[in-house]
């Protein structure tokens, strides 16, 4: 397997076809770059499972049918099993050339799809999983997910007088990949579209199952003005709360490695679901983050 | 542009007509999106650099190249204002649509 010396995909070259187009996700939906993004690199030949959440209620109402290359709804929990079936169905009836991809919340892969991800990955099914990750269960109003970081406020983890929001820090999906020993993992930020471009193509030409874990803002859920969407996300990653990284061969890479951090307090109060946080909060979350950083530094040259 | 149209949707008059499972023509789009917007990006083609950086943020895929640089489908952009944040030359304008 050789996914590192293949054509690199640019804006300049990447196909002018659009695959997720008038879909009624809200404007500025961050969910809905990485999927679009995702369909232009792996092209038409690309069957997309959904399991519920914000990609497959804004891509299917009837009859606006968003998706242009075939994609189909999952059962929540069953994404991983269903893509299993289409990509091994599809060579049992001899195509050639195609791609299956998997579209899933961050709710729907750490929480509800992680078993059948678990058991697809245990196969080496050849399959992409991408993980749009928006830090809470969105579709239904913004629940609390595996993903939800430290101190967000949600319906069901409520910011009071004494509790200051989700009082867990975020599951670590990557690593929990990276230690089945997946053909390639990676995480991804929509505030860093060629990186994530370049790792969906990665993906593409990787055999077996390949997993991208991407930070997707959602201006509905976190309180953001819609046009930051793209910039929230870059933030995220420059304030060192989301890492870009990779997996492959047993070996981790850091793939941004910054000197100083952005202000994580700037990060974190512009957004309605962080404003809540005491400055006690915003000490602990970047302790969180220093150790973090501390070990990824000393283990993933 | 190579993205799907707006087709007329006919209602199924007689129980032949409807799908026979749960499924549908891909890229059947039977409505557009334009009156989502409160605010049409405007872009200045003098200004801009051709940099396609708002063609790749765009989360509605509504911008395409043209043969003037970029061009916006404006059936279907709703105005989120992402593309003129993320410009680096400020050649998009966010400006108020008025009811004619
Ligand atoms: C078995 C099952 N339980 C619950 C639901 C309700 N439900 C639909 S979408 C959704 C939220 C999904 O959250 P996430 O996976 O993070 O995706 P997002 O909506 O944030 O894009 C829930 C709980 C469902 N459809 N099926
Ligand atoms: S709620 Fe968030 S993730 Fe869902 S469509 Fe709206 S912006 Fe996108
Ligand atoms: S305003 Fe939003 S939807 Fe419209 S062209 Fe700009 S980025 Fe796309
Ligand atoms: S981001 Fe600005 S400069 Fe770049 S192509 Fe778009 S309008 Fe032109
Ligand atoms: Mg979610």
């Amino acid at each position: 397997m050789n996914n590192t010396d293949i054509k690199r995909i640019t804006p300049k070259n990447i196909t002018d076809k659009e695959f997720f187009y008038g879909h009624k996700a809200c404007a500025g939906c961050g969910g809905s770059i990485a999927v679009r993004l995702a369909l232009k690199v792996l092209g038409e030949r690309t069957f997309a499972v959904l399991p519920a959440g914000c990609m497959s209620a804004v891509g299917f109402i009837f009859p606006q049918m968003a998706f242009v290359n075939n994609a189909i709804i999952s059962t929540f929990p069953g994404s991983a099993s269903m893509a299993s079936g289409v990509s091994v169905g599809a060579r049992a009836l001899g195509l050639k050339d195609y791609k299956t991809v998997v579209f899933a919340g961050d709710g729907g892969t750490a929480d509800i799809g992680l078993q059948a991800l678990s058991g697809a990955i245990d196969r080496n099914e050849d399959i992409i999983y991408v993980c749009y990750d928006n830090e809470a269960y969105m579709n239904t109003g913004i629940q609390k997910s595996g993903l939800t970081p430290f101190g967000t406020k949600t319906t069901t983890t409520p910011a009071g007088k004494n509790i200051h929001g989700a009082q867990s820090f975020k599951k670590n999906m990557f690593e929990i990949m990276a230690a089945h020993e997946i053909a390639y993992a990676a995480t991804a930020s929509i505030g860093y579209p060629q990186d994530y471009i370049d790792k969906i193509n990665r993906a593409k030409h990787t055999k077996g199952t390949s997993f991208i874990h991407v930070y997707a803002s959602c201006p509905t859920g976190w309180g953001i003005p819609t046009e930051t969407t793209v910039q929230i996300a870059k933030e995220a990653v420059d304030s060192g709360l989301f890492y870009l990284a990779e997996y492959q061969n047993r070996k981790f890479k850091l793939n941004k490695n910054p000197k100083s951090f952005f202000s994580a307090k700037d990060y974190l109060l512009k957004q309605a679901r962080f404003k809540h946080l005491t400055d006690d909060d915003i000490n602990i979350i970047e302790q969180q983050r220093d150790e973090k950083w501390e070990y990824m530094r000393e283990h993933w040259k | 542009m190579n993205r799907p149209k707006v087709q007329k949707y006919v209602r199924p008059k007689h129980i032949d007509d409807y799908p026979v499972g749960p499924q549908f023509t891909a890229g059947h789009l039977s409505e557009t999106n334009a009156a989502w917007r409160t605010f049409r990006p405007i872009i200045d083609k003098d200004l801009c650099i051709n940099c396609l950086r708002c063609y790749i943020v765009c989360p509605d895929g509504v911008i395409f190249k043209s043969e003037n640089k970029v061009d916006v489908d404006y059936d279907y952009c709703k105005g989120c204002g992402v593309c003129a944040y993320e410009c680096p030359v400020d050649a998009i304008k966010m400006v108020k649509e008025e009811l004619l």
